[in-house]
């Protein structure tokens, strides 16, 4: 890029406004949310006007109306579903973006991974003994945190970023070839739409059923059990899958333009 | 009303991480700062929501063998909230640095400016 | 309960449903799934819209089997569903006319993903009328701005990237801001649901208890949504991104996009601080001040472009700052004019973009109003179009740019503080308006440069682009002779948002 003299003063100068600019206005926004925050109710302190009968209800019936022992779940994916239900949409139009811009068309395959496959370590007996010992431990790992979402802290977005970064090493350590037998670019989009329809369907029913009072039929199973919390498990299942699909998804558009 | 100078010191710590990563975001050149700002910036939010749903001396919201007294437990809403907010910021930055990756492979750098100088010689 | 009751609900799945199976579908089947679904939708919101004309009331629908306040709500009155049934016309008729735009601009492996995100769009736009929770609104926020910034992004040129980037920072500013005013509501209120936090918002606003961070909140969460809805100071990333879209993005982004935001605060002037106490915080006046400047600037900065579509992407701040106005007057009068002025544009601008391009197609894929000489003698109907388009925006009678111009003008007689200036822009903004309108009607109508290489070339549009642009240009007639029934229709639905059942 070509700047003439003048053009690099007056660049110059303007930066130095910029700067100036920057730091005033960085300090008038922590100076009103400082003011702000010395307003607020006290740090800690029981009786705050967010301890009201909101969260009475969510901690005192929790267990008997949505049968989770994890009330964060419950409130995630019971209560407050449509929320979450956001949330995973917004997981899947960040990849639906991200597949349309990084992924190469077939047959230019790929600047992107012969400029970077030279950074990868390549049949490196050290990482692969380690990673055949750590896949498995992680894989159950990840599960064991899926399915007990309901129950102890944790569920469909904690275990399904394990499980992602489980797929991730695994295709680190053994290269695509491998890890496409068991992930290739169908497959991981039928998961991914498979796991989201049955999770758009699943709470559209519950949220048809509520808002028409209609009773559910889903049985919400004995509390503290792994079979219980109605919808719960399998949402956190589901969710699980999206996530760990979104994760290694990233991973392969990010580095070598396609799965 | 009182004014709660000395004991909201995690909010404080909040706000100031916020203020850094607001600004950081808006006025820095650097792409990849950009995006490190808008990190810090909620990731400051989180620290906030999640001091507000803290109360002394109470336990995390897992109930513990038939204890359902709410007086027992800190508030779970705001680590449902905080939740949510990690995964939308984490989608939000993929799809951030996608961008920047198409704008690095075509201009070679990550400053805003020289891209902008870039751009403008190309369309009419 | 009524079966009708189900509809926003029903509404909101079936986009989302459209936008996960499209990853599946190939190009055209994804197209044909996008607005096919959103044709549905529109049924079901004219069906919503005559419902609640009949029987007069608005109604909550709760997500799942809890109450307010432990479980997700839906409210949908007059106003949200006469929202949900413009937006999702306007989306299907600028889908249909820029269909063929889509072919030339998109590469084929990205079409199907195109219209994904149009799907998405409209879930999450769809979401933002009907919800009645506050966090709920933060996280399809979220969803537009990532489906709109991926719809600018999808023509694959430096242009748009850079243009994405920019859209993209302001609007992850503007969600920041968003984010940290509803933690601070929640710390203060302990509530998410807007039923609720109005309540304690009264209580508040009676007490005086935590004056200051009302006040903080109420201008995050303006200058957040102003941020994402191009206001004035906040307007420098829309010019490049709606200017260097495809023409269907471009009609989208400028023709509802934009208002998606305006509604959440509108929702959030009415539902969670209450009218009374958001004029209170004097936020409104900050924004009337602000879109009294955009209006000006806006028209400033597009007499000085030679860009037809970046012209017509800073005459969107101009309007955007009418609406800010109009909301900034607080009088109930005012309030009506913004609202119809976001339908008012909503149907005037996508169709500007959209003759535009059909302009721009007869004269070699120039975006120079100078290379267009004559454009409208090659391409009649876009010819036609575009000048209906500029008259409404310039405010001549018989089309709807002038109704929602009246009701301005009426709604500043009920605040004699601000009627003077409002009056003074308001003539002037009309003649900053002709004056570049009128210079780009007058290039395209002089007869051909017989220098232009393009001077044979026939216009070729599909029938599909026709009809759209007909239809187009009725439905400014119609809203600029008939408006009665449509302004009724919002202050009743004004009133139902403000919590009279």
């Amino acid at each position: 890029m070509q700047l003439s003299s003048v053009e690099l003063k007056l660049l110059r100068r303007f930066r130095k406004i910029y700067t100036i600019i920057a730091f005033l206005v960085s300090l008038a926004m922590a100076a009103v949310l400082l003011l702000t925050v010395f307003n607020l109710p006290a740090f800690g302190k029981a009786g705050n006007p967010a301890e009201n009968e909101v969260i009475g209800r969510y901690i005192g019936k929790g267990l008997e109306e949505t049968g989770a022992v994890n009330i964060v779940a419950a409130v995630i994916l019971d209560y407050r579903a449509f929320d979450t239900l956001g949330e995973t949409l917004v997981l899947f139009s960040a990849l639906v973006a991200v597949i349309m811009l990084l992924k190469d068309e077939p047959g230019v395959f790929t600047r992107r991974y012969r400029e970077r496959s030279q950074f990868e370590p390549e049949k490196d007996q050290i990482f692969r003994s380690v990673a055949a010992l750590l896949i498995p431990c992680l894989l159950v790992f990840s599960i064991y945190i899926i399915v007990n979402g309901h129950l102890s802290a944790g569920g469909g977005f904690a275990g399904g970023a394990i499980l992602g970064a489980t797929f991730i090493l695994y295709n680190i350590a053994y290269g695509i070839e491998k890890a496409r037998r068991f992930l290739n670019e169908k497959s991981f989009l039928r998961f991914i739409t498979a796991a989201l329809l049955f999770y758009c369907i699943a709470k559209g029913y519950s949220f048809f059923t509520g808002g028409n009072h209609l009773p559910s039929v889903i049985p919400l199973g004995l509390p503290g059990s792994i079979f219980s919390g109605g919808l719960i498990l399998p949402l956190n299942i589901t969710v699980g899958i999206v996530v760990a699909c979104v994760v290694y998804g990233a991973f392969c558009l990010f580095n070598r333009g396609g799965l | 009303m009182e004014f709660h100078l000395f004991t909201n010191y995690v909010e404080i710590a909040a706000v100031i991480l916020f203020s850094v990563g607001f600004t950081t975001l808006l006025f820095h050149q650097n792409l990849m700062k950009k995006i490190i700002g808008f990190n810090i910036m909620d990731t400051a939010i989180f620290l906030f929501l999640a001091a507000k749903g803290y109360i002394a001396g109470r336990m995390a919201p897992i109930l513990v063998e038939g204890a359902n007294d709410p007086a027992l437990y800190i508030n779970p809403v705001p680590s449902a909230l905080v939740l949510t907010g990690i995964v939308v910021s984490v989608s939000v930055t993929a799809f951030a640095l996608a961008l920047v990756l198409r704008l690095y492979e075509r201009y070679g750098t990550l400053h805003l400016d020289e891209i902008l100088y870039l751009t403008r010689g190309e369309h009419d | 309960m009524a079966l009708a009751h189900n509809i926003p609900f029903i509404s909101i799945m079936i986009t989302i449903l459209a936008a996960v199976t499209s990853l599946l579908a190939d190009k055209n089947r994804a197209a044909r799934l996008c607005i096919g679904a959103l044709t549905v939708v529109a049924f079901l919101s004219a069906i919503l819209f005559a419902y609640l004309w009949q029987t007069g009331t608005s109604f909550t629908f709760s997500m799942g089997h809890f109450p307010a306040p432990w479980g997700n709500e839906l409210q949908a009155g007059l106003f949200e569903a006469l929202m949900a049934l413009t937006f999702t016309v306007v989306m299907i008729l600028s889908l249909v006319a820029g269909r063929e735009r889509v072919v030339a601009d998109i590469a084929p492996s990205r079409q199907g993903m195109y219209y994904l995100l149009c799907s998405l769009l409209t879930c999450s736009l769809l979401a933002l009328i009907y919800t009645n929770d506050i966090f709920t609104a933060y996280v399809f926020v979220e969803i537009n701005t990532l489906a709109a910034c991926g719809i600018v992004a999808a023509k694959d040129t430096g242009e748009t990237i850079t243009a994405t980037i920019r859209y993209l920072v302001m609007s992850l500013l503007g969600s920041g801001l968003i984010l940290i005013a509803v933690s601070l509501l929640y710390a203060i209120t302990g509530h998410l649901l807007m039923n609720d936090l109005l309540s304690s918002m009264t209580e508040l606003a009676a007490s005086g208890d935590y004056a200051m961070p009302c006040m903080v909140i109420m201008l995050f969460l303006a200058i957040g949504l102003a941020i994402k809805s191009a206001l004035f100071p906040f307007h420098t990333w829309l010019p490049s991104a709606h200017g260097s879209a495809t023409a269907a993005s471009s009609a989208i982004l400028s023709g509802i996009v934009l208002k998606g935001y305006i509604i959440l605060l509108l929702k959030i002037f009415y539902r969670v601080f209450g009218l009374s106490f958001a004029r209170d915080l004097r936020v409104a006046d900050l924004l009337f001040v602000f879109g009294l400047l955009g209006m000006i600037m806006g028209s400033v900065f597009a007499v000085r472009e030679k860009n037809l579509k970046h012209m017509l992407a800073y005459s969107s701040v101009a309007q955007v700052g009418y609406i800010f106005m109009g909301i900034g007057l607080s009088t109930d009068i005012g309030m009506v004019a913004a609202c119809f002025h976001i339908l008012a544009h909503a149907i005037t601008k996508p169709l500007l973009f959209l003759a535009a391009d059909g302009l721009m197609d007869v004269s070699g894929h120039s975006k120079n109003i100078f290379n267009m000489q004559g454009a409208a003698r090659r391409n009649i109907l876009a010819g036609i179009a575009f000048t209906i388009g500029a008259l409404s925006m310039i405010g001549i009678p018989m089309f709807s740019g002038f109704v929602s111009k009246f009701y301005f003008v009426q709604g500043s007689f009920q605040n004699p503080d601000k009627m003077l200036v409002t009056l003074i822009v308001l003539a002037l903004s009309t003649v900053l308006n002709a004056m570049y309108y009128l210079p780009v009607l007058v290039t395209l109508y002089l007869s051909n440069d017989e220098q232009s290489p393009h001077r044979h070339r026939q216009s070729a549009n599909s029938r599909n682009y026709q009809s759209v642009m007909i239809i187009f240009i009725l439905l400014n007639f119609i809203l600029g002779m008939f408006y009665e029934p449509v302004i009724k229709a919002l202050e009743q639905g004004l009133l139902m948002l403000g919590g009279a059942h």
